[in-house]
């Protein structure tokens, strides 16, 4: 195990060196370029024996990553933003093809107004992609989610893409310590890629197929099932992460001082641990404050929530994304998982960093006293309630 | 390789793969029921050349024997066979019914 100073995407790429794919075929955008320089550097000093594809766009960095993956490869591929979203047609046939394909996301704005800096509007949007979708807080979790996803996206049970997005600049960007495991580890965690969904010359099969009204929707409940048998697969691959590296992870959601918490605030990303400070200083002052971080948006941690949300008196879900004309996505997927448990507990959304903006931690203390005061429903930080400027 | 069609068209929920492959050739249902007009090859006149086999576009036609033959499950009736036979073995006929 050695130490070294990384940014968020370097992390990322030193855990993806570990992981050892066979493919890697990308397109450079900004705020993802550096994990895909670094593959590149590993590649050329032969430090990572990987076929490094030059494609021409995002749309075709995926369809190459799930040509590879349907040859039996490990293949990883990275982006952002646009090109996340120029790259969507393919993250369908990606999931409903169950190549288990990682992909890193640099979470940033969407345009236009055109915009470079960390938002969470682009991969929120593609929640119904059919793909894991985990969200990193720091670059150590980033290295980790590395080395765990595609454990995870490979188990026979699964058999699902893994998108893990890590906040762009404020994650991608910064530095921080990073642990970095040992390959021989890293080997006996995650073993080699073996599956039955590959060309197979000895085997001649018909490959990411087409189905018609009769047997489609078999197809895709299978494509849910292997999504909800993440979960498990995520806590059993953490109980093996902390075995051999020693870190521990908890599961599709993280939580803070929650136990006996009145006021919850969720969020997910790198805000969090703004947020847990917040929640001290809160408490300081006599308001029993906590933090909950979602780790996973799909699959959705339904129980995990509603469990932890309980016995608070009211909630805030702080978040940087709004699904125009209603309410920020995660809002939404928080108050359902309340309602399946029957608990029907105040909640207010607050619509935060969008394009980059920063999200200071007074912002985050106003949010826990709208929790006393019971502002409106859904606020734009710096705007008000409903964006209304009121 | 030719596509064939299973008898048994009905799966139960198991049966269906985990995931989009399958072994090669397999085929679940007829996939033609919009052609309007059909090839018809002339067995006298075929010399089996191989020229429809190489232009058919779904991959319907075979040779056997020396002969063309074409898979109605399959043929969606373009006519592109019949504009590529140089000797005029194939020739386009209404469906009926």
């Amino acid at each position: 195990m050695s130490k070294r100073f990384l940014s968020g995407n370097e992390a990322f790429a030193e855990g993806i060196r570990l992981a050892k794919p066979d493919v890697i075929s990308a397109y450079p955008i900004t705020p993802q370029t550096i994990v895909v320089e670094r593959l590149s550097e590993m590649v050329e000093d032969g430090s990572l024996q990987s076929e490094f594809i030059h494609v021409e766009s995002e749309h075709s960095a995926l369809s190459c990553a799930i040509g590879a993956s349907a040859a039996g490869a490990r293949a990883f591929t990275a982006t952002s933003s646009q090109g996340l979203l120029y790259m969507a047609e393919c993250l369908y046939y990606a999931s409903g093809g169950r190549f288990p394909i990682v992909m890193m996301n640099a979470d940033r704005s969407t345009a236009l107004p055109w915009n470079i800096y960390g938002d969470q509007r682009d991969s929120l949007s593609q929640l119904d992609s059919g793909w894991i979708q985990a969200y990193a807080e720091n670059a150590q979790e980033s290295l980790d989610l590395a080395l765990m996803s595609y454990r995870i996206a490979e188990h026979p049970d699964v058999s699902t893409p893994f998108m893990v997005n890590l906040d762009g600049f404020v994650l991608t960007h910064t530095y921080e310590t990073v642990e970095i495991p040992e390959s021989e580890q890293a080997a006996r965690f995650l073993p080699a890629y073996e599956t039955e969904n590959r060309v197979d010359f000895e085997n001649p099969k018909n490959l990411a197929f087409s189905a018609g009204p009769d047997h489609n929707y078999i197809f895709k409940y299978k494509a849910h099932r292997g999504l909800l048998a993440a979960a498990d697969v995520i806590a059993e691959t953490e109980r093996e992460f902390a075995e051999i590296f020693g870190r521990k992870y908890s599961g599709l959601i993280e939580q803070y001082r929650t136990e006996d918490a009145d006021l919850i605030l969720i969020t997910l990303g790198s805000i969090a641990g703004l947020c847990r400070e917040s929640a001290d200083r809160m408490r300081m002052q006599g308001i029993r404050a906590g933090v909950i971080r979602i780790r996973y948006m799909r699959p959705f941690p339904n129980a995990e929530i509603a469990e932890a949300l309980r016995n608070a008196k009211a909630f805030a879900v702080l978040e940087k994304d709004i699904s125009f004309g209603n309410e920020g996505t995660v809002f939404t997927n928080v108050n359902s998982a309340l309602q399946k448990a029957g608990l029907n507990i105040p909640g207010q959304n607050y619509i935060g960093g969008l394009g980059g903006r920063n999200i200071s931690a007074g912002n985050i203390e106003a949010i826990f006293r709208g929790l006393v005061s019971g502002a409106p429903r859904v606020s734009f930080i710096g705007i008000g309630g409903d964006g209304s400027g009121e | 390789m030719k596509p064939y069609l299973r008898e048994k068209t009905a799966f139960s929920f198991d049966e269906v793969p985990e995931n989009t492959s399958f072994e090669a050739g397999y085929l679940v249902s007829v996939n033609s029921g919009w052609r309007s007009i059909r090839p018809v090859i002339d067995a006298a006149k075929c010399i089996g050349c191989e020229q429809c086999y190489l232009y058919c576009p779904d991959g319907v036609i075979s040779v056997r024997d020396g002969k063309a033959e074409i898979d109605y499950d399959f043929c969606k009736g373009c006519g592109i066979c019949a504009k590529i036979c140089k000797i005029g073995a194939i020739r386009m006929e209404a469906e009926r019914g």
